[in-house]
């Protein structure tokens, strides 16, 4: 039997001692002696929301089908242990082997939100890895980042050796290849990592120098180095269908957040939403073959035992062979009591009636996100949702027995005025409305209307990358203005809202678009004891306050102001396929309140066509 | 068809806590296309309950579930199904048919259990092997027990029903189940403190050997496995 890392006199004493363990069904195990690659994969959060990750359970399958590879897992261990593994110096060790990752080929971070960069750090700390890239020595892992953040890898730059930029299926292999080959010669570390460079899609931060104007902004971010190429080609897979997929993902022990088989139905997505990344890096939207996913459900179901199954993609409603595919599972699946749990879908005859067959109505409810209150707002922002669209839905769904809604919107957004705020909760209210104009008799009791806003965030490779925040104090201000009005509405007692917090807003925003120098502040709050900062129990915004004080970090540079349409952005040195001039077209159609077409209903020249795939050749 | 099943449970996988466990066997038993029954309803829950909940920590050869199956399948063919979708450190020993009755649950009937504790920390002295049927031969034995809002003396010696010196380590037979449960630390608490070993310097690791019933009349004990309570079943 395995040794395990930890001592029983630890494990006892600790939260949740099956997080540390590994031995879970569909773990890989392989001897190391008959491997050449060790690779470390980390989600740096807790295990429950490292093990919900699919992105992760894909590469694990991955590189595990490589023979001369041997993959294993590694989350941030929660605070607990972090403490006794500080204090006994105990090295962070790997699940499977339970062995230490500094002795690792690899350290792969999936960085999934910004939220989690001090936790990067301690699993950089904890395992004994010096936390800047330049004080490696050539016994050290490689430590390789990926997941959407790296879209702006900059305030991260100083800790990574490489990123990934884009889907991991593409050029991993090569990336492994390279390595082996390299060991095979004799060449050091820094040869490896030009040799990397070398590799569409990945980039090595230490072969950028940037300079910087007066005013703060960048000068010039180029090559030191003759490997590195200007720009770096985001990766993406043409057929989403051909990709491998993990049949056998690892079954955890413990209840995680995602505790169910995920069917991937499709990447990208055809709205064009001008808030959001992710709309806009995995264009074009590609759909995996609906025959396929079904044999997935059924092998994937054979393998895990899981009793749950769900899909998961942007928008849904938009994957063209939703219909078979969900009534396909609700047919072969039901019978063996498999819960089907539903992604958010467009309100139509169709949803309501799976989601009847696989929720009980009286306690299930329906899910908006109109993100604005006003129509003017939503044109700004490109949602297109409707008064009219969320009205009909809902009254469909209030006909049927449904009591319960829930709204999402965004406040803070580009232009937003005192009259958009209020419209959120009139909105609410006339969803009310609509409820109480069916005959008491006929009806369930009350309704319950739940609004929640989050504040925006400008995002990288979006057309609202040049937007500008606002302090946590107006972000309160405004969600105050929305909590009166709603105080003030006919059916106020039958609506409820809830409020995001706004400091952490901040910071997500000044990682979000900051640059390189923005490493210091995240090191600084992290020496201070910053960690596990997602956590509202954790998150201690003076610390915060204090690392950006004494950096010199100003908020104003960095969130609170507009940007010019000519500015060099720290991420411009990778291309998405979708161009900035698209993006700054989309700016200014925003300010004109004008819509743009979703891709199915017209080609808006993007940019993303360069890939030659998706819907970009559809039809 | 209700089923018991008896299994293994030891190593690394001894960390998970009893709830979790039983998840795992309600994925396993899906995994290895065992025809288990639900409950109905919108989110049916398979039937499946344990007789002896085992602590976080605690090893076993002996424990026990009860199920039921919507059809027969041979208690070989199930074992076999069962053991090849297991981890390292879980075995399922056997799969037979019980009575139907709910007094019949395993739940219901368990009545002692079989423990071997071994020490992991610390050190107990030289003669103990001599000191532990003095102690198991006092009449009362009395221990403070301490919930969260007061503290009672139990005597607990009544809930030991035997006691000895084994090469590695103790052996005890203690009550457990709903009527009368006894955990073997509280043995080793009350021993320690009988040799005058600081509580704090010693620690034990606790193996559960096997689950029994008490089949006896009137008041004479006669304890039995719950796995001889069952039946092999044959299709």
């Amino acid at each position: 039997m395995r040794e395990l890392a930890l001592s029983d006199d630890i494990l006892m004493k600790i939260e949740k001692p099956a997080r540390y363990i590994g031995n879970e069904v569909n773990s890989v195990m392989k001897d190391k002696e008959k491997v050449d690659i060790r690779f470390a994969m980390c989600f740096p959060d807790v295990y429950e929301i490292g093990m919900s990750h699919l992105g992760i359970q894909i590469l694990y399958d991955l590189f595990n089908r490589r023979e001369d590879t041997w993959c294993e897992r590694v989350y941030s261990p929660w605070t607990d242990l972090d403490e006794i593994m500080r204090k006994e110096q105990i090295p962070l060790f790997a699940l499977e082997s339970q062995e230490p990752i500094r002795n690792f080929d690899f350290l792969g971070i999936t960085i999934q939100y910004e939220m989690c960069y001090t936790n990067i750090l301690q699993v950089l700390d904890l395992a004994q890895i010096p936390l800047h890239a330049r004080e490696r020595s050539e016994s050290d892992p490689i430590v390789i980042g990926g997941g959407p953040c790296t879209y702006n890898p900059e305030p991260l730059a100083e800790f990574f050796d490489i990123f990934y930029i884009g889907e991991g299926e593409t050029v991993y292999d090569r990336l492994l290849d390279v390595y082996k080959e390299n060991k095979k010669t004799g060449g050091c570390r820094q040869e490896f990592l030009e040799r990397a460079a070398g590799i569409e899609g990945l980039y090595v931060p230490s072969l950028y120098d940037v300079t910087y104007k007066k005013d703060g902004t960048i000068l010039e971010f180029v090559p030191n180095n003759p490997h590195a190429s200007s720009t770096i080609k985001k990766q993406m897979v043409l057929d989403v269908t051909k990709a491998v997929y993990p049949k056998a993902p690892v079954v955890p022990f413990i209840k995680v957040t995602q505790d169910r088989v995920v069917l991937e139905i499709q990447r990208g997505c055809i709205r064009g939403c001008r808030f959001c990344q992710a709309g806009m890096l995995y264009r074009p939207t590609r759909e995996r073959d609906v025959e396929v996913l079904k044999g997935y459900a059924r092998e994937m179901l054979a393998n895990t035992g899981h009793e749950e199954i769900s899909l998961s993609s942007l928008s849904s409603s938009d994957y063209s062979q939703l219909q078979e595919l969900v009534t396909f599972l609700i047919q072969t699946f039901q019978g063996e009591a498999i819960n089907i749990s539903l992604p958010s879908l467009r309100i139509d005859a169709f949803s309501l009636d799976v989601m009847s067959k696989v929720q009980d109505v009286k306690k299930g409810s329906l899910t908006f996100a109109p993100e604005a209150g006003s129509q003017r707002l939503r044109n700004v922002i490109n949602k297109g949702l409707t008064e009219e669209v969320i009205l009909e839905g809902a009254g469909q769904a209030f006909d049927g027995g449904w009591t319960k809604v829930k709204l999402y919107f965004m406040l803070g957004l580009p232009t937003e005025t005192e009259e958009d705020m209020k419209d959120i909760p009139k909105l609410a209210d006339k969803i009310a409305r609509r409820y109480y104009e069916i005959p008491k008799e006929q009806r369930n009791g009350k309704c319950q209307i739940t609004a929640s806003s989050s504040f925006f965030i400008p995002k990288p490779f979006t057309s609202f990358q040049w937007a500008p925040m606002y302090t946590s104090e107006e972000y309160i201000r405004r969600a105050m203005i929305v909590k009166h009005e709603f105080a003030e509405q006919l059916n106020r007692k039958s609506l409820k809202y809830n409020w995001h917090e706004a400091d952490v807003t901040i910071l997500e925003g000044l990682f979000a678009r900051g640059d390189r120098r923005i490493g210091s502040v995240i090191e600084t709050a992290y020496q201070k004891g910053c960690i596990f900062d997602s956590w509202s129990e954790y998150y201690d915004n003076e610390k915060w306050m204090e690392a950006i004080e004494e950096t010199g970090t100003d908020l104003n540079f960095y969130v609170y102001r507009s940007r010019d349409l000519d500015e060099i952005f720290p991420w411009d040195f990778i291309d998405i396929g979708v161009t900035k001039n698209f993006l700054k077209r989309e700016w200014q159609n925003a300010l004109d309140e004008k819509i743009t077409p979703n891709c199915r209903a017209a080609c808006s020249g993007c940019g993303a066509a360069i890939y030659g795939g998706g819907v970009c050749v559809e039809g | 068809m209700k089923v018991r099943v008896k299994f293994k449970k030891n190593g690394a996988v001894r960390y998970i806590g009893h709830l979790d466990f039983m998840r795992y066997f309600q994925k396993a038993m899906r995994r290895a296309q065992i025809p288990i029954s639900f409950s109905g309803g919108y989110s049916p829950h398979m039937i499946m309950s344990f007789a002896n909940p085992l602590g976080v920590g605690v090893t076993t050869d002996g424990d026990y579930f009860d199920i039921e199956i919507k059809h027969p399948i041979s208690s070989e063919a199930a074992v076999s199904q069962l053991n090849q979708v297991m981890v390292e450190g879980v075995e399922v020993l056997s799969f037979l048919e019980i009575a139907e009755s709910k007094k019949m649950a395993g739940m219901a009937i368990v009545a002692g259990a079989d423990y071997l504790c071994t020490i992991k920390k610390g050190k107990l002295p030289e003669d103990w092997k001599y000191q532990l049927m003095p102690f198991f031969s006092q009449k009362e034995i009395c221990i403070v027990k301490k919930t969260k809002r007061s503290e009672k003396e139990v005597d607990i010696r009544p809930m030991i029903y035997n006691i000895s010196a084994e090469d590695d380590g103790i052996f005890m037979q203690l009550a457990a189940g709903s009527a009368a449960n006894l955990k073997p630390g509280l043995v080793m608490e009350a021993f320690c403190e009988y040799l005058g070993v600081e509580k704090d310097t010693i620690a034990f690791h606790t193996h559960r050997l096997e689950n029994y019933a008490d089949m006896g009349e009137n008041d004479t004990r006669n304890l039995v496995t719950l796995e001889s309570l069952g039946t092999v079943i044959t299709v």
